[in-house]
């Protein structure tokens, strides 16, 4: 075979061979979608960040507009700081809500801007003042079941002096709802 | 000296299992030196590229077909099979992840350098071995031509270089396959499997690390081939015996680096 041809082949098949890696790195990875244009990073402070991660998306409104720079313990005030960085594109009021949402039922966690109504917006390297942490499903439950506890006590010191039929699952009902276990 | 029967067969059989462990270990040993002279004299492969090209064309050119075929049929089984299990859950959207992270991550570069192995490196053993059988390697070492920078080195680097493109080519057309049948044929939504892998599939820690799987195996592979036939007795039944041993070997170390690397990139 001579060299010509030999040549040909093997261009063809290195570049077949690119080709595929960008099509992996473009179609198949994040490669794309993980890059933001310009961005302005914004600080914000969690009691509990749960399972966050560095990378996660910063959505409002269901779209993303951001992602997580970094996550890092603060060991004055004990609490997680953890770094967005926002596409310039987008402004938020200096008063929005930064609030930490699983996608799905164990899926991921993310971070949820809600725009609030102030004048002025966030600047870089502002601070976002209200947060609210992950949701940890263990403390979830024992705040359930502590609240459940507490409720069959009272229910049990009621009804054995005065054994009112009708008054007790109405009183029952009441405090399951008025004071949410969480 | 001893006369007692079973103390003989006892000694004989320690000796059989020295010699065999002395045996291993130089073995062990003069593939290190080969792979340390390759690398010595590997200059002229660059210099004079037509050489390695030449290989290139033979070792990854010639595996094109039984690479994408294959990969085609991998990606297809894995959706199929995915699709059976995920549907219990009602996530069937998840397939486009489980096929490409597989394949990614895994299949790619292992499947890749198994048959790599079959196709190419058991060429380049029989072909090594027959050089040598026939005393074209004495031959050029009489004309002052150094076999290993002439034969060997090409041939290690052109296994290097085919092996990564090889196994992004699997991954890329076992994620068509997969499509293929998840898509047209079952009906997941569209959108969903292609957003989903993009969601999952991270850059840096799976196609990146499967890259560089892909070139571990790369050098296992060809090195392990190239040695066996260097080293193969100048018989008939030597050179069947080393093509034999270059497939064996390949594979097993293929699967064993698998898991080291695997375990160090989920490590770090």
């Amino acid at each position: 075979m001579d060299r010509t041809k030999i040549d040909l082949w093997v261009g063809i098949f290195v570049a077949l061979g690119v080709a595929a890696l960008l099509g992996l790195a473009m179609k198949v990875g994040n490669l794309t979608s993980g890059k933001i244009g310009e961005t302005y990073s914004v600080t914000a402070a969690f009691e509990n960040v749960g399972s966050l991660k560095p990378h996660a998306p910063v959505k409002s409104a269901g779209v993303a507009v951001g992602r997580v720079d970094s996550i890092v313990f603060d060991s004055k005030t004990y609490e997680a700081v953890v770094t967005i960085k926002i596409d310039k594109r987008y402004s938020f009021p200096k008063d929005t809500f930064a609030n930490i949402y699983t996608a799905g039922l164990l899926g991921e966690q993310y971070i949820g801007l809600e725009a609030g109504g102030d004048e002025d917006v966030l600047k870089n390297n502002d601070k976002i003042a209200k947060t609210q942490d992950a949701v940890v499903l263990e403390k979830m439950i024992s705040q359930f079941l502590f609240s459940k506890a507490s409720e069959t006590d009272k229910d049990a010191k009621q009804s054995a002096p005065a054994s009112e039929p009708e008054v007790k699952p109405a009183a029952a009902k009441s405090t399951e709802l008025g004071d949410a276990p969480f | 000296m001893i006369k007692s029967k079973p103390l003989i067969s006892i000694i004989k059989t320690l000796q059989g299992i020295g010699h065999r462990m002395v045996e291993r270990i130089w073995r062990l040993g003069a593939g290190a030196r080969l792979f340390f002279l390759t690398i010595v004299y590997s200059a002229e492969s660059f210099k004079r590229f037509h050489l390695t090209m030449r290989e290139i064309y033979s070792t990854g050119v010639m595996s094109l077909l039984i690479i994408i075929v294959s990969a085609f049929f991998v990606g297809m089984v894995l959706a199929l099979q995915g699709y059976n299990t995920l549907q219990k859950y009602g996530s069937s959207e998840a397939i486009g992840v489980l096929v490409s992270l597989a394949l990614v991550r895994e299949l790619g570069p292992v499947v890749t350098a198994l048959l790599f192995a079959g196709r190419a490196g058991t060429a380049i053993t029989a072909e090594i071995g027959l050089m040598k059988t026939t005393e074209q390697l004495s031959a050029m070492e009489m004309m002052a031509v150094n076999p290993i920078a002439r034969v060997v080195a090409p041939r290690f680097w052109a296994g290097v270089i085919s092996m990564p493109i090889l196994a992004a080519l699997f991954s890329m057309v076992g994620i068509l396959g997969g499509y293929i049948v998840a898509v047209p044929l079952i009906g997941v939504d569209e959108g969903a499997f292609w957003s989903q892998m993009q969601a999952n599939v991270d850059f840096q820690s799976d196609i990146v690390n499967g890259v560089i799987k892909s070139l571990v195996f790369g050098v296992a592979c060809t090195m392990i081939a190239l040695f066996e036939g260097f080293d193969a007795p100048p018989t008939a039944e030597g050179v069947s015996r080393a093509t034999t041993r270059t497939v064996v070997i390949s594979s097993l170390t293929v699967l064993g680096l698998d898991f080291v690397l695997t375990s160090f990139m989920l490590v770090i």
